[in-house]
């Protein structure tokens, strides 16, 4: 085609442009949001609220991440807030168990802490690889896959803890609550994790063959597959990863109450699936970003701790809002392609 | 049952961008037209105008005198006027007497009259020669029957004037024929037909009257039996295309075997094939749809399942298991199916380049400047014509597209290529391209093969053709043997 070129320059630019105006969706409601926030309560622009918003947005947002892979890719994962109640009632339970004592052995107590925290992210990575194998060498659809292992986990932990709450030994409270609590330089830990979480994704989608390879496999798998990647093992691995992001979710999330209990986690893959929705993330895969989950999570919870500090909508209809809210971004994205 | 069109003055603007330039021109009813032009000459938009699936900008259409603008293509199809695509719009779970009458079911009351719609389906099928019972589900066909199955369910809606996009691009000679017979039979009937194909051989032989196009603008019509092949071409590119092949260079005498495949057995696909190509060969692959030589060559990479099969690669046996264990050792396949497993369409040129080779970039992070200028250097090297180096692959035309395809699979530097179908949909001007890109693949040393449907393009550019019939090798020609007689007659079993 002879004019081809020009055509194509012209709307690959103007596509581009529209795609990152597109990205700047999510940052652009997040700044909105605030500015309504601040002056609906004065309460909200203070250091301690934002803070206090960005801690409780950090588990989401770190589960939210490892979904992002996985979303990419083309897949889902479902099963995140039983897997996250799971791990949790495994870790007090463990570690309850090692501050009894096994055949006489004690243990100090910063073992015991550090060998449960070991256990969640081995417990993470193992159910994501049988997540991943099943899906892949399986070949069942992960809607599935997951949405069987969310009910498998939740009754796990709920027998575990036999219907009612398993919690931390008093003894290890005291040394493991700062993982939550402590600031560094002002900041809680959370935060820091979840930076650290959402950095490492940014680079490794972004800038490593890993990455390349996952948003190839969820643009068209077939033509990975033709292109000599390795599909099972990439798709295997984003549930892995996303299994040790929701370990590392549930280190953070067990010092803040100390216990587990049947309704830990619950409804959490919702505000993960929709915090990557919100972030701009297609759900059929092929094309996303890590940052924009990272604002999708944030843009979550500010409405959450809106709603709690101003009176104009029940804080009861917190999950209405944010359902609102994807549905609208989901409009607003119609036809991207 | 007859129907004239005139173009007038046709314009059409996509946004900022014009692609046709004032088309003028009229078909009489009752013949069969090939419409020729390179990709993006602008017969697709303009028959997609005629069949109501895009409005002109300016310019007036007349169909039997009358000035038309179709606001759909149900429109057009009232007016008697079916677009039969390319990919064709069948639902596949349903029967071919559903897929005939969607839209249009005939009713009885509140509930469906199938009785009605299966007698007159039956009779559409019979008329054009498709001998299959009107409840079997389409996605029981094959690609041929279900082009029959547009062309009835054009039938059933009174087509007067049939479009018909590459409607062989799929078909095996044999298929090929049998559609011909049709459209000779529909046109005796008063249907018009305009063809649209990149197979000159085809257009030479059932079309009365050639129409070209270049550039959004009419170019020249003339009588089929007044153009010889040659100058069809020559008025699609715009220049000489005489020396579409270059000179073939023979294979040095001690050329070592670069790939050596024996008894390989793909279930269901292929029987016990055995074959070689030596360094600096180009080994082509004839054979029907269906004759397994895409399949062989997928289990050869370890995309397909093989029961049995030894792989050579330069002279030692290897065990490929899956496509990554086969580019290691030097062997690469680009697929036929270009948006389908050759490129993300959706991807942006430089990740579809370098997506093979992504280990050379990373350390451990990707190097994203080298991948660009991985990219400047293939776009030069392979003539991609590009205005936007960070455009996405959907933007490039067809044969560019391909261009990017080939630097794709060559990234990994293989000693031996697999290139099927290389040519499929892509103009002649970058046919000749891609031809002149396997011999300098050739003259380098790699081995070259090429699976093809184009028998001239297999008898031009290669140094021996396998052909294949049923997954069985039947022959293989040498230089002194190659001519579209012998061809054709081992890949129908009529040898």
């Amino acid at each position: 085609m002879r004019p081809a070129p020009t055509e194509a320059a012209q709307s690959g630019r103007a596509m581009r442009l529209a795609h990152h105006l597109y990205g700047l969706g999510p940052l652009v409601g997040l700044v909105v949001l605030c500015i309504t926030g601040t002056l609906l309560n004065h309460d909200f622009a203070t250091v301690d609220n934002l803070m206090n918003v960005l801690t409780r947005t950090s588990f989401i947002g770190i589960i939210a991440v490892g979904e992002t892979f996985v979303i990419i890719s083309g897949g889902i994962d479902l099963s995140v807030g039983s897997m996250a109640a799971l791990i949790a009632g495994s870790m007090i339970w463990l570690m309850n168990g090692l501050s009894a004592g096994v055949g006489g052995h004690t243990f100090a107590p910063l073992a015991i802490i550090a060998i449960g925290i070991v256990l969640a992210f081995v417990l993470g990575g193992l159910f994501g690889w049988a997540h991943g194998l099943l899906i892949t060498k399986g070949r069942i659809e992960p809607f599935i896959v997951t949405l069987g292992t969310l009910g498998i986990f939740r009754a796990v932990l709920t027998w575990l803890a036999d219907g009612g709450a398993l919690t931390l030994n008093n003894s290890l409270t005291d040394l493991y609550s700062p993982v939550y609590y402590a600031s560094l330089l002002g900041v809680p830990v959370p935060i820091w994790v979840f930076l650290v979480v959402a950095a490492g994704g940014t680079l490794i989608l972004n800038r490593t063959a890993f990455g390349r390879h996952v948003q190839a496999i969820g643009s068209n798998e077939q033509v990975a597959r033709y292109a000599a990647i390795r599909v099972d093992t990439v798709k295997i691995i984003t549930y892995v990863l996303l299994g040790i992001c929701v370990g590392v979710a549930t280190v953070l999330y067990v010092p803040r109450l100390g216990s587990a209990t049947p309704t830990t986690g619950i409804l959490w893959e919702l505000e993960a699936i929709a915090a990557v929705v919100v972030g701009g993330t297609a759900l059929k895969g092929g094309e996303g970003r890590v940052i924009g989950t990272v604002i999708g999570a944030i843009l979550l919870s500010v409405i959450a701790n809106i709603l709690n500090l101003t009176s104009i909508i029940s804080v009861y209809l917190n999950a209405a809002v944010q359902g609102a809210v994807i549905i609208v971004v989901a409009f607003l994205q119609r036809g991207r392609r | 049952m007859s129907l004239a069109v005139r173009f007038d003055d046709i314009r059409k603007d996509f946004g900022p961008v014009r692609v046709l330039h004032g088309v003028s021109f009229e078909l009489a009813p009752g013949r069969i037209y090939g419409l020729l032009g390179e990709n993006g000459a602008g017969k697709s938009t303009l028959m997609k105008i005629l069949a109501g699936y895009e409005a002109a900008t300016t310019g007036t259409l007349l169909i039997d005198g009358q000035a038309q603008q179709f606001a759909s293509s149900r429109e057009a199809e009232a007016a008697g006027i079916v677009l039969i695509h390319q990919e064709f719009n069948l639902a596949e779970h349903l029967t071919i007497a559903q897929n005939m009458y969607l839209g249009h079911e005939k009713r009885r009351g509140w509930l469906l009259d199938d009785a009605a719609m299966r007698a007159e389906a039956t009779r559409y099928l019979a008329q054009v020669g498709l001998k299959k019972p009107p409840d079997t589900k389409v996605r029981a066909l094959i690609v041929a029957e279900k082009q029959m199955v547009e062309i009835a369910k054009a039938l059933s809606r009174h087509a007067r004037l049939l479009i018909m996009d590459e409607p062989t691009a799929t078909l095996t000679p044999s298929e090929t024929e049998r559609l011909f017979t049709l459209m000779t039979k529909l046109k005796d009937e008063g249907v018009t037909i305009i063809y649209i194909s990149h197979k000159l051989d085809e257009v030479e032989h059932i079309t009365d009257e050639v129409i070209v196009m270049r550039d959004g603008r009419f170019v020249a019509r003339g009588a089929t039996a007044g153009l010889a092949r040659q100058q069809m071409a020559n008025l699609m590119v715009g220049r000489d295309v005489s020396d579409m092949f270059p000179d073939k260079v023979a294979v040095a005498a001690d050329a070592a075997v670069a790939l050596k495949v024996e008894g390989l057995v793909v279930p269901v696909w292929v029987e016990h094939l055995s074959f070689e190509v030596r360094a600096g060969e180009v080994l082509g692959f004839a054979g029907l749809v269906g004759a397994g030589r895409t399949e062989a060559f997928e289990a050869i990479l370890g995309l397909r399942r093989r029961s049995a099969g030894r792989i050579e690669i330069g002279g030692r046996v290897v065990d490929v298991k899956r496509p990554r264990d086969a580019m290691r050792h030097g062997l690469t396949y680009l697929s036929e199916d270009r948006k389908g497993k050759a490129l993300h369409v959706d991807l942006n040129l430089q990740d579809n380049l370098t997506l093979m080779t992504l280990e050379h970039y990373a350390h451990p992070l990707l190097d994203l400047k080298a991948g660009r200028a991985a990219l400047k250097q293939a776009v030069g090297d392979f003539g991609i014509r590009t205005g936007d180096l960070s455009s996405r692959a959907r933007m490039l035309s067809g044969g560019n597209q391909q261009k990017l395809a080939l630097a794709k699979f060559l990234q990994p530097e293989p000693n031996v290529i697999v290139l099927d179908e290389p040519t499929r949909g892509v103009d002649v001007g970058s046919k000749r391209d891609i031809y002149f890109l396997i011999h300098r693949l050739a003259a380098q040393g790699r081995a070259v093969i090429v699976i093809s449907s184009e028998l001239i393009e297999l008898i031009g550019l290669c140094h021996r053709v396998a052909v294949m019939r049923a997954g069985r090798l039947q022959a293989t020609l040498d230089l002194d043997h190659l001519t579209e007689e012998e061809l054709i007659a081992h890949a129908t079993g009529t040898h």
